[in-house]
C-alpha cells in the first residue's frame, strides 16, 4: 500500500500520494451521484408516513396505494401508452430522414439538419405552449394523438443523432454494391444498411422511449383530461406536499429506466455511436 | 455528338431528382418539427408585439424592462445559472480527470455513476433531493447527530436546494464532454513535458488544461443553456423562492392567461439561447456540444 503511494500515477512523474486527494474528491462526489437516486428506494419501503431511512418497519403500503389508486394506474398506462407510441412514431421517421440527410447530397441539407435539431436547442417551455397553442387550434388537446406528437419532435434529435453518426462510420458502397446486382433503393436499405446500423436504431429507439417516458413540461401543459401523464400527476403532487406513494412511483421508474439502460447495453453493444 | 452530351445531360438531371428524391425522406420528420415547433414558435413571436387592445405594440417588452419583478427574474435565473455551472465545473472537471486517468476497464465501470443519474427521470431525481433535505429529512438527520448543526436548518425551498438539484443534475452534461476531450489527449504530450523538466503542476497547467479547454467550454455552455430555460427543479426545490424566466412563463399562461406577457419572455428566452448557442458554435465543433466525442 505504502509502495504504491510511490509509484507514478501518470506521465507526468506525480505520484498516487501526492493524488490522494483527488481519489478521495472523486469517490464522494460519485456517491453523491449515485446515492441520493438510490436511496428513495429502501425508502419506499417505508411504513411510515415520513419517509425513513432505514425504515423502522418495511411494508408495501406505498406499493398498494399506488396499485390500487384509478388515477395512478390510469396516468401510468398513458404514460406507457405516449412512450411505446412515441418510439414507433420517432424512430421510423428519425431514421429515414437521417438516411435522407446522409446520402442525399443537396444544398439544403445542413440548413434541414439544423432543422431537425432544434427542438434540442428551444427551452422546453416554449415548446409546451406552442403545442399547446396548435393542439387548441387542431382539438388535439388532452388527447394521446397530440401528447405523442408533441413527445415524437423531442425525441426525433436524438434519434437523427445517433443514427446520423452509426450511418457516417458505415460504408455505403455497400449499399451500392446491392444495387447494382438488382436490388432496388428500399430493398437495398432494409437488406444492407439497416441491419448494420441496427445497434444505433435500438438505442434511438430507447431513448426516444424514455424522452416521452420522462418528459414534464410538455405534459404538464398538453395532457390531462382522461390522459394525464405519470410525470404530469407526480409534478402536480410534488408541489403540494412529500407523499410518500411517489417514492414508490419513482422506484419502479428507476427499475423501468434501469430496464432500459440493460436493453440498451446488451442491444447497443458494438454500436459505433454514444 | 449531341446525343451524347444530352446524354450526359439526362444523367445529371436523373443524380439531380435522385437526390431531391432522397432529401425528401427527411420531409416527414421536418414537416411534424415545422408543424409542431417552428410555425407555434413563429405566432409566439408575433403575438408578442401585440399588445391588450389586439393592436401592434412593444407593452410587452416594455413591462420587462419597467417592472422590478421582471428585471428580478431575470437576475435571478443568470445568478441560478452562473452558480450552477460554476459548481458543475469545479466539481465535474476533477471528477472528469480522474475517470480519464484511469484504465478504460475501470473509467467504463465508474462511468456508470454519471451515466446512471443522467438517464433517470428528472423528476425522481428533484423528488430524492426534495425527501433527502427537508426539515426532518435524511440531510438533517445525519448533519445533526455527526454535530455539524444543532438545529434542522432549511436547505430546501429556497437558493440552496435549488442549486444542489441543479448542479446534481447538470453535472453528466459537464462530465461527459470533458471526459471525452480528456481522452483525445496524447499522453505522450505530457511525457514530453516532464522529460523538458516540467514539474507535474506545470505540466499540468501548461499542456494538459489548455488541451482539455475545448470540452470544458462545450459542457459548461451546455450547462448554463440548459439553466437558462430550466423549469421542474426550481419549481420544486424552489419553493416559490426562486423564480426564473421559465417559471414565469407558465405561470402566466396558467393564472393570468396573458399570452402576450409570456410569448415576449419567451422570445427574449430564446433569443439570449440563440445568441448563446451560436457564439459556441464559433469556438467548438458541435458535435463536442452533443457528447458526441471529438
Amino acid at each position: 500500500m505504502l509502495n504504491w503511494l510511490k509509484n507514478p500515477a501518470s506521465e507526468a512523474q506525480i505520484t498516487h500520494g501526492q493524488r490522494l486527494w483527488l481519489y478521495v474528491f472523486a469517490t464522494i462526489v460519485m456517491l453523491l451521484l449515485v446515492t441520493p437516486t438510490l436511496i428513495v428506494i429502501p425508502m419506499s419501503f417505508s411504513d411510515s408516513q415520513y419517509l425513513e431511512f432505514p425504515p423502522e418497519t418495511w411494508s408495501l403500503r406505498w406499493y398498494k396505494t399506488y396499485f390500487n389508486s384509478p388515477e395512478w394506474m390510469n396516468a401510468t398506462f398513458t404514460s406507457l401508452k405516449a412512450a411505446f407510441l412515441t418510439m414507433l412514431v420517432a424512430t421510423p421517421v428519425g431514421v429515414v430522414a437521417a438516411y435522407g440527410l446522409h446520402t442525399s447530397r443537396v444544398a439544403w441539407v445542413r440548413i434541414a439538419f439544423m432543422l431537425l435539431i432544434t427542438p434540442m436547442m428551444v427551452p422546453v417551455v416554449l415548446v409546451a405552449i406552442g403545442a399547446f397553442y396548435v393542439f387548441v387550434k387542431l382539438s388535439l388537446l388532452y388527447s394521446l394523438t397530440g401528447l405523442v406528437l408533441a413527445h415524437s419532435i423531442l425525441a426525433l434529435p436524438l434519434v437523427v443523432i445517433v443514427t446520423g453518426s452509426a450511418l457516417k462510420s458505415y460504408d455505403m458502397n455497400q449499399e451500392l454494391a446491392a444495387r447494382s446486382l438488382g436490388a432496388a433503393r428500399w430493398k437495398a436499405f432494409v437488406t444492407v444498411t439497416l441491419p448494420q446500423i441496427r445497434f444505433a436504431v435500438v438505442t434511438a429507439a430507447l431513448l426516444a422511449f424514455l424522452t416521452s417516458f420522462d418528459e414534464v413540461v410538455i405534459a404538464m401543459f398538453i395532457s390531462g383530461g382522461d390522459n394525464p401523464t405519470l410525470t404530469r400527476n407526480m409534478f402536480n403532487a410534488l408541489r403540494d406536499q412529500i407523499d410518500p406513494t411517489i417514492a414508490a412511483i419513482s422506484t419502479i421508474m428507476i427499475g423501468v429506466t434501469t430496464l432500459m439502460m440493460v436493453l440498451a447495453q446488451v442491444f447497443g453493444r458494438g454500436s459505433g455511436g454514444k | 455528338m449531341a446525343g451524347v452530351e444530352s446524354n450526359a445531360e439526362g444523367l445529371r438531371r436523373d443524380g439531380r431528382l435522385e437526390r431531391l428524391r432522397l432529401f425528401g425522406l427527411s420531409s416527414p420528420a421536418l414537416l411534424m418539427v415545422l408543424v409542431i415547433l417552428v410555425i407555434p414558435v413563429g405566432w409566439l413571436f408575433y403575438v408578442s408585439f401585440i399588445g391588450a387592445d389586439g393592436q401592434f405594440s412593444l407593452e410587452n417588452y416594455e413591462r420587462m424592462f419597467k417592472r422590478k419583478s421582471y428585471a428580478r427574474i431575470f437576475m435571478t435565473t443568470f445568478q441560478v445559472s452562473l452558480l450552477t455551472t460554476g459548481l458543475c465545473i469545479a466539481i465535474g472537471y476533477p471528477l472528469a480527470y480522474f475517470l480519464s486517468q484511469l484504465p478504460n476497464r475501470l473509467a467504463n465501470l465508474l462511468m456508470i455513476t454519471v451515466l446512471l443519474p443522467f438517464w433517470t427521470s428528472l423528476l425522481v431525481r428533484t423528488y430524492a433531493w426534495l425527501v433527502l433535505l427537508q426539515k426532518k429529512g435524511l440531510v438533517n438527520n445525519w448533519a445533526i447527530s455527526l454535530g455539524l448543526w444543532d438545529e434542522p436548518i432549511k436547505i430546501v425551498h429556497n437558493m440552496t436546494g435549488t442549486l444542489i438539484g441543479m448542479v446534481h443534475i447538470m453535472l453528466p452534461f459537464l462530465i461527459l464532454p470533458v471526459y471525452n476531450a480528456m481522452k483525445a489527449i496524447d499522453k505522450d504530450y505530457l511525457k514530453a513535458a516532464s522529460n523538458l523538466g516540467a514539474s507535474p503542476r506545470t505540466a499540468f497547467w501548461t499542456v494538459f488544461f489548455p488541451l482539455s479547454t475545448p470540452g470544458l467550454f462545450a459542457g459548461a455552455l451546455m450547462v448554463f443553456v440548459l439553466c437558462l430555460g430550466f423549469f421542474v427543479t426550481p419549481a420544486v426545490l424552489g419553493g416559490g423562492k426562486v423564480i426564473m424566466v421559465s417559471m414565469k412563463i407558465v405561470s402566466n399562461i396558467e393564472l393570468f392567461v396573458n399570452w402576450g406577457a409570456a410569448s415576449a419572455l419567451g422570445v427574449v428566452l430564446l433569443v439570449i439561447t440563440i445568441v448563446i448557442l451560436w457564439i459556441a458554435s464559433r469556438f467548438v465543433n458541435p458535435a463536442a456540444m452533443t457528447g458526441g466525442g471529438h
